[in-house]
């Protein structure tokens, strides 16, 4: 039985084993560190994503990969330390293609989780688009790259029967990936790949039909619906004063699907309460197609794909007076960048090859100068032009927009739970 | 990640791939199966480790394989006219084979030539001062069957700048064995107290103590321990370790030697970097004329007479092994990663055994402090670093080459000696060091000021300093191992930010951006790679206010970034221009 031994945390005195892993012991004090890549029994551990630094006796160092010693003073909590390790989250966001809402394993995916539990709403990186391979080789796996953060579980954890190892690590550099021997993974027991499913922290490793398994609802960070209920009360907003003017707002849908608009209209009947508030001017659910005044506020779903969505943007952003952008696409670009790692020549020929009449075997591209031009890829609202406030979720709910564009009329700015903002 | 001594033994696995790519010209899937079942490791597994190494090659690379370095020294001193030539004489385009497969033409990271540039490693044969007119006569030679071997350069020692005799310490005259006879007076603590009593620190960067160190690692319990020499001189700008290892690898040796008595292991390792394949010869030669000398092997004569080998391991090609753990995994024949720091090498390093790991200069140094004594050392430099340091000079100077300085040599004096016209920037310790203003003059080289790992690459008034720190930034992206998020994702961020400012769409909150991204990686990167990488960029900006004032100044209004339509609007425009096949 290992010495106990008494620790710092953020203070106050804590008893820990000796040697034990510093991640356990600050868990075991009540005291929350996030991790991603940390697996218990993975000795020497992996010390791979560095989203559990934390400072020892000072020095900035990735929890798991340290132990407790005599004397250790551990600071969990400064603001900077939280800050660090949301960036190495966002880092991780940007740098691979997460598209949460086509994901198998979203719900059950320990990035996303964590993206809730430390507020990510927008990565302050910008998102790298690399194009990876999905691997579709593996006979009973599906390997998606886009998706894979490294964390190396699987290159130490998934082993054979005779003990080769079935994932390695290989290039180097950004080119850095996880790749599989096909040969050695087809020897693998339907439940010694499930288990390697599992044990992969998101979405880039998958058995095939067995993805879906858990259904969406019962998942590990799935939020029971009714404690979310419980928190809905009535919506309290500060009032405007009697006599005011009614607010102006303006609303557009640019490289979008229209769901946040949908969403916006989901308040049911609290919108007679919302048209004594305010008033529309350009939108969509008005039919208004040019400023005729300027605007309190202008809602912006969708990010900007073509030449057209530039100048919407650049229009609101000149005649409003504040701009929130509603929803993935517009933070980020959301389900169409998903065409951001690929030419855009190919797209074309995907849309176009096989559908349009051809002209001496010759592919025509619809072109017209009354077309709108398709950007080189989907771009995210931040930019082309400033934004004031981006409320997350695909599409974000109802009464959470209410809130924030009440708030942003009338009050202060309004921060949000992570429940609240949940997208899966 | 299991310890070494629980894996099948598979240090010979790095050999193995440099004999096939050198017999093979590539790795082909066969090799790798080969390789696979000699060492029961999955396929997978083995191209882990042949794709980790740039030198091994998974395509054919070409009969000659030409190498040309890609940084910013060589840029600067005409490489692009360089590459121009061999790629119309090889037919070859850069980063490929000729249709025939003749010739192979690549780019790599510095190979440390810095001084010689523009230059090219053919077959891993030094070619210097290259034109566009010998390169294409190269290239002719070659093609009539000269071996590359015959047609390569000599590469002189170069020394621009020697102390006197009485203040020199590495570059003074020096005859084999003139360190070891001292050990016959003294013993093993004896000779260490010496080393302690120097000051003498690790010239690596790091600037450990020596004496502690390898009283830390004499200290540790049983008999199997290691001296790792680290010869992985991958610092682009550095090329002094070159030279010592040429022109003195007695001294390198002798250090090794000193290290083996004093901590009382038993077996050093060398681990060369591959760009220097050409110095194999010249080591294995001393490392024999040692062994015939009875300084190497059974019976080492000192005062308490011991047993001490020295063997050489090539390394694939990747800079970060010259991180000290990367390098131990290296010689354990993994991939190049800097390990998880739960031990230092001193405690459990190869093998998982205690290790001793210093680089070249350092063990030189080391021999010399026994040969002239730690009084003779101790005596030089400023209270804080003893002795003296070899930098390698190079860049925008008439005078490039190897200078040994005094500890407390300010910068103005090196800029004097090396010969710069209209100084700008200098970089210190390479692209993971600092960028300092040449005309801040009074800087000095010193633990407070420049504590410098070796290189000094000068850059003057014509040069562009955001492109110098693009061509660092696009190093780093491709020099780390890709094992921690904010090395691996975060320098890449980073090549784009500088692209950002390259096209003068910089604004006021990418200052700030640039700011809050780089104490992210460096408090949480895993080695120093990762937290030094935006040294030269945060120095630069600290040292060049106003170079850097016109990139984050607001040409945009307020509320509209720059946003380029036209460049965004290009490849459609293109392809709907063009007429695109039909599947």
């Amino acid at each position: 039985m290992a010495k106990t031994i008494p620790i710092t945390i953020n203070g106050a005195s804590f008893q820990a084993e000796e040697g034990q892993n510093l991640v356990n012991a600050i868990r075991q004090a009540g005291v929350f560190v996030p991790s991603l890549c940390y697996y218990e029994h993975i000795d020497p551990p992996l010390g791979t994503c560095r989203v559990c630094t934390v400072l020892v006796n000072g020095k900035p160092t990735a929890a798991c990969t340290a132990t407790v010693k005599p004397g250790m003073k551990i600071v969990t909590n400064t603001q900077e330390l939280e800050d660090v390790r949301k960036g190495m989250v966002e880092m991780l966001f940007a740098e691979g293609n997460h598209f949460c809402p086509t994901c198998e394993k979203s719900g059950d995916c320990d990035l996303q989780g964590l993206g809730y539990r430390l507020g990510v709403k927008a990565s302050r990186f910008p998102h790298l688009f690399v194009n990876r391979l999905i691997d579709y080789r593996p006979e009973r796996m599906v390997i998606d790259h886009n998706r894979c953060i490294r964390c190396r579980r699987c290159v130490e954890e998934v082993r054979t029967a005779d003990d080769k190892a079935v994932f390695s690590f290989v290039n180097r550099g950004k080119n850095t990936e996880v790749a599989i021997d096909y040969d050695e993974e087809a020897k693998l027991s339907e439940a010694e790949a499930i288990r390697a499913m599992h044990i992969c922290p998101v979405g880039a490793i998958l058995v095939r039909g067995k993805s879906m398994a858990r259904p969406v609802g019962e998942r590990k960070y799935d939020q029971p619906e009714q404690a979310w209920e419980k928190q809905e009360g009535p919506i309290e907003v500060p009032k405007p004063k009697p006599g005011a003017p009614k607010k102006v707002v303006a609303t557009t849908s640019l490289a979008g699907c229209f769901g946040c608009h949908m969403s916006l209209l989901d308040i049911d009947e609290d919108i007679l309460d919302a048209i004594e508030l305010v008033e529309f001017n350009r939108s969509p659910l008005t039919d208004i197609k040019q400023f005729d005044r300027r605007c309190d506020v202008g809602i912006i779903e969708g990010g900007c794909c073509n030449s057209e969505n530039v100048e919407v943007l650049q229009a609101f952003r000149d005649n409003c007076d504040v701009l929130i952008g509603v929803g993935e696409c517009a933070i980020w670009g959301g389900l169409p960048a998903m065409r951001n790692f690929i030419p855009i020549e190919e797209c074309l020929l995907e849309s176009y090859g096989r559908t349009m009449e051809l002209d001496g075997g010759k592919v025509v591209i619809p072109h017209h100068e009354d077309l709108p031009e398709l950007l080189d890829r989907v771009y995210g609202c931040q930019e082309v032009t400033r934004m004031d406030y981006f409320i997350p979720g695909c599409p974000p709910d109802a009464r959470h927009i209410w809130k924030v564009i009440k708030h942003v009329l009338f009050g202060e700015a309004y921060a949000l739970t992570h429940e609240e903002f949940k997208y899966d | 990640m299991k310890p070494a001594t629980q894996r099948p033994d598979r240090r010979e696995l790095l050999n193995d791939l440099w004999d096939i790519q050198l017999q093979e010209r590539h790795i082909s899937d066969q090799a790798i199966w080969k390789l696979a079942r000699k060492y029961q490791l999955s396929w997978v597994e083995v191209e882990g480790v042949a794709s980790f190494y740039h030198f091994f090659h998974r395509e054919p690379a070409g009969r000659y394989t030409i190498y040309l370095n890609n940084s910013i020294t060589a840029e600067y001193s005409g490489q692009r006219e360089i590459k121009a030539a061999f790629e119309e004489a090889t037919g070859a385009r850069l980063g490929h084979t000729d249709p025939t497969g003749t010739f192979g033409l690549y780019e790599t990271s510095c190979i440390g030539l810095s001084d010689l540039e523009p230059a090219a490693l053919i077959n891993f044969h030094p070619f210097t001062q290259l034109t566009p007119q010998k390169a294409k006569a190269l290239v002719w030679q070659l093609k009539r069957g000269v071996p590359p071997a015959l047609l390569a350069d000599d590469i002189p020692q170069h020394i621009q700048r020697q102390l006197p005799t009485e203040r020199a310490v590495l570059l003074r005259p020096f005859a084999p064995g003139q360190s070891l006879a001292p050990l016959l007076e003294l013993s093993p603590t004896e000779a260490l107290e010496q080393i302690k009593a120097s000051g003498l620190r690790g010239m690596g960067g790091a600037f450990f103590p020596v004496g502690t160190k390898w009283q830390l690692c004499r200290e540790q319990p049983g008999d199997e321990k290691y001296i790792l020499c680290n010869a992985d001189e991958g610092e682009p700008g550095t090329f002094k370790d070159r030279m010592l290892l040429q022109y003195l690898p007695e001294l390198v040796l002798e250090g090794m030697i000193h290290a083996g008595y004093t901590t009382g292991a038993e077996e050093g390792w060398i681990y060369l970097r591959g760009e220097y394949r050409w110095l194999l010869p010249k080591l294995k030669e001393a490392i024999a004329h040692y062994y015939a000398s009875g300084w190497l092997g059974e019976e080492i004569p000192a005062k308490e007479p011991f047993r001490f080998d020295i063997h050489i391991q090539l390394g694939g090609g990747a800079y970060v092994c010259g991180e000290e753990t990367a390098m131990i995994n290296s010689l354990e024949g993994l991939r190049g990663e800097p390990r998880v720091r739960t031990y230092f090498p001193v405690e459990r390093g190869y093998r998982q055994k205690p290790t001793v790991v210093n680089n070249v200069e350092t063990f030189a140094a080391a021999a010399r402090v026994i040969e002239l004594g730690p009084d003779h050392f101790a005596a030089l430099g400023t209270p804080q670093l003893k002795g003296t340091r070899l930098l390698s000079v190079a860049g925008d100077c008439t005078r490039p080459g190897i200078y040994e300085i005094e500890w407390g040599t300010s910068l103005a004096d090196i800029l004097d000696w090396a010969g710069t016209e209209s100084p700008m920037a200098v970089q210190i310790s390479g692209p993971s060091g600092q960028c300092v203003n040449a005309s801040y003059g009074e800087r000095r080289f010193d633990w407070d000021d420049l504590r410098c790992g070796g290189a000094v690459t000068l850059f003057n008034e014509k040069r562009d300093l955001l492109h110098i720190l693009h061509n660092f930034s696009s190093f780093f992206t491709y020099e780390s191992c890709g094992v921690c998020t904010p090395c691996r994702a975060g320098n890449f961020i980073f090549s784009r930010k500088l692209d950002k400012l390259a096209k003068g769409l910089g604004e006021a909150g990418d200052y700030v951006e640039i700011q809050n991204w780089s104490n992210i990686m460096q408090q949480t990167s895993r080695c120093g790679l990762g937290r030094a990488a935006t040294n030269a960029l945060l120095s630069a900006i600290d040292n060049f206010p106003g170079y850097f004032s016109s990139y984050f100044s607001k040409k945009n209004d307020d509320l509209k970034h720059a946003f380029e339509l036209d460049e965004a609007l290009k490849d459609y425009r293109k392809a709907v221009g063009s007429t695109l096949g039909t599947e």
